[in-house]
């Protein structure tokens, strides 16, 4: 009984030294899995900016801003293909904002906890369906049976076809983090304002909404940087795997950013390990990469912005 | 100086006249109205593919998933891409998962709230945003032109660079699901076990990662069902038709580093063939890669409905 220390000291909680020796190589281990996230950017930015420096040298400027986007012309017209993104985008966003801040909307306001349950899941379904399913579900119906039939002059390839298919893509993902952000509005608000006698409406449309603003600004960016970065789609019914020519006309063909890399990259323009044609592939990436970065740059900022004053 | 009883009177007449709240109820039909158009349109979406691929499979059956590509619809068959997919799927889970979970680890159990923790983890949030594409940009400079240099691999593509490319691609969403299912272990769990004296790798170890694994196992099947679907990444590192491949991969070092495919690419170029009976071939194989990933989402429902506690 007499063998107990009088004093414990430091040194005697610490662990022995192949404890603590464990310790450390566990710790350098996970902060190197941590670091890897790290490489992984500097490396994705420096092979676009290595390759697009390189694509800039071959050609001259005025390349850029030819009549169209016809690499195997040297015609590498970088306002065809943004605007064409433009296009797109804004017509999935036409379908993807009502739709997915509805469903928000309805979710968390209105849904009683049963019919949440049930309809959540189809919401999460969508989010998970891949972007060729729906590539294909825009080349055999929403290009022939919606498209073609609301506007006679279009052509079967059309970047409308191509955006109402990347807005059923953006959908879900604005839906959700919308909800997210209404659901976070705290209960208190809602309970002020129906005590003050506000209908649900009122209450929805008047108290929790503005509450949400941020997060809802937040879902509408993320699902448009969503929108500007959806390839197979494009790549399917756009039809601009040939290249195009500049165009404003959402019921033509047309060539977007990200269709114009994955014609590069399968070679449906014959340029493939050949000269400039091949290394805008990396130009073009380099500007998706940053205006898709800023966005969700952007949009981080609404979302912390929402969290500090929820 | 308010007249109470009149104010009174006013309120209670006010609340009997009960007009209809039409302007109420026309808001409330529009937000049902979207969220069926949603639904809507999943269901003519599934039920247009299901019409034109079930007839395909209700025909050829077991061939058309063990059959290799072919340039005869009646003989093409989806096995050679299905192979070339489960590869990669291997490879994601090898690389990403430990890679993954070891950095959320280290970002929610280990680092201190630093500057340079704080780009880590905005830096893993923006990386899930990069659009597809750009990740087979990295993996066309990195695994293809890197790994044909270092073992000198013949064919421009292999199943290794798709697999690595898909592996970076879903390692951000591996981290923000890891990192979730680890900050809803309460506190208290940790202290507890600190307190008997374990070290922290013993904290997370015997305590942290099994308190959390259902939503760790959720994200990671999740994940998975992410890369295989993925698409846009391949065409940059190489998946080809595959028309030369076989579905015959007896030998995997040779699968591992000649051509390949996979469902996704092997739809793609069903789809967007000329002749028309491919088309249906596309839809079968939209089908096939429907029923995997809906049991994929189904493990990962049940993993989180059978071992999800609430604390």
């Amino acid at each position: 009984m007499a063998a107990i220390a009088p004093t414990v000291t430091a040194a005697d909680l610490r662990g022995g030294s192949a404890r603590r020796r464990r310790e450390t190589v566990i710790r350098r281990t996970f902060g190197a899995a941590a670091a890897i996230s790290i490489v992984i950017s500097a490396i994705i930015i420096v092979s676009l900016i290595g390759n697009a420096v390189s694509f800039l040298r071959q050609i001259q400027l005025s390349w850029l801003f030819a009549d169209g986007w016809f690499p195997r012309r040297n015609e590498f017209s970088i306002p065809t293909l943004f605007i064409g993104s433009a296009v797109v985008a804004g017509i999935a966003m036409v379908i993807a904002v009502p739709l997915g801040l509805g469903s928000a909307l309805y979710l968390s306001e209105y849904a009683r906890p049963r019919a949440r349950r049930m309809l959540k899941p189809v919401i999460e379904l969508l989010a998970g369906l891949p972007s060729i399913v729906v590539g294909f579900f825009a080349l055999t119906v929403i290009s022939p049976d919606l498209v073609q039939r609301l506007v006679s002059r279009a052509t079967f390839f059309n970047l409308a076809a191509a955006g109402i298919g990347v807005g059923i893509l953006s959908t879900p993902l604005v839906a959700t983090v919308a909800e997210d952000s209404l659901r976070a509005v705290p209960r208190g608000l809602r309970e002020g304002a129906y005590g003050l006698g506000a209908r649900r409406r009122t209450t929805s449309a008047r108290v929790v909404v503005p509450a949400a603003t941020s997060g809802i600004v937040a879902a509408i960016i993320l699902g448009l940087s969503r929108a500007v970065g959806e390839t197979m789609v494009v790549l399917m019914v756009a039809g601009g795997t040939g290249g195009s020519a500049f165009t404003l006309d959402p019921f033509g063909p047309g060539q977007t950013a990200t269709g114009a890399m994955a014609a590069l990259a399968i070679g449906s323009d014959q340029v493939k390990g050949a000269g400039p044609a091949f290394q805008s592939l990396f130009f073009v990436g380099l500007l998706l990469f940053a205006l898709t970065f800023s966005l969700n740059v952007v949009s981080e900022r609404f979302v912390r912005r929402a969290r500090r004053h929820g | 100086m308010i007249d109470r009883d009149a104010t009174a009177g006013a309120v209670a007449a006010k609340l009997r006249t009960g007009h209809a709240d039409v302007a109420g109820s026309v808001f409330a039909g529009a937000l049902v109205a979207t969220l069926v158009a949603s639904v809507a349109i999943l269901v003519v979406l599934l039920w247009d593919v299901f019409r034109r691929g079930v007839p395909v499979l209700a025909d050829r059956g077991a061939d058309f998933l063990a059959a290799g590509p072919s340039s005869f619809p009646a003989e093409a068959g989806i096995g050679a891409a299905l192979a070339g997919s489960i590869v990669m799927m291997a490879i994601v889970a090898v690389v990403a998962f430990p890679l993954g979970v070891g950095a959320a680890v280290y970002l929610e159990e280990y680092a201190r709230d630093t500057w340079l923790t704080r780009v880590i983890a905005a830096n893993v949030r923006n990386l899930a945003g990069v659009p597809s594409i750009v990740y087979g940009i990295l993996g066309l400079v990195l695994f293809v032109d890197a790994l044909n240099r270092l073992i000198n691999i013949r064919d421009l593509g292999s199943l290794l660079s798709g697999g690595l490319t898909l592996a970076v691609l879903v390692l951000p969403i591996v981290v923000i699901t890891t990192s979730e299912a680890l900050r809803a272990v309460p506190k208290s769990l940790r202290e507890a076990a600190f307190g008997v004296g374990a070290t922290r790798w013993e904290v997370i170890r015997h305590h942290v990662l099994p308190a959390a694994a259902p939503g760790v196992l959720t994200g990671i099947v999740l994940s998975l069902a992410r890369a295989f679907g993925e698409t846009a990444p391949l065409l940059l590192v190489g998946a080809t038709g595959a028309f030369f491949a076989t579905g015959n991969a007896s030998f995997m070092g040779k699968l591992l580093t000649t051509a390949y495919s996979a469902v996704p690419i092997q739809i793609l170029n069903w789809a967007v063939d000329p002749n028309p009976a491919f088309k249906s071939l596309a839809a079968a194989g939209i089908v096939v890669m429907m029923v995997i990933l809906l049991l994929v989402n189904g493990v990962a429902i049940w993993l989180r409905d059978r071992y999800e506690r609430a604390w």
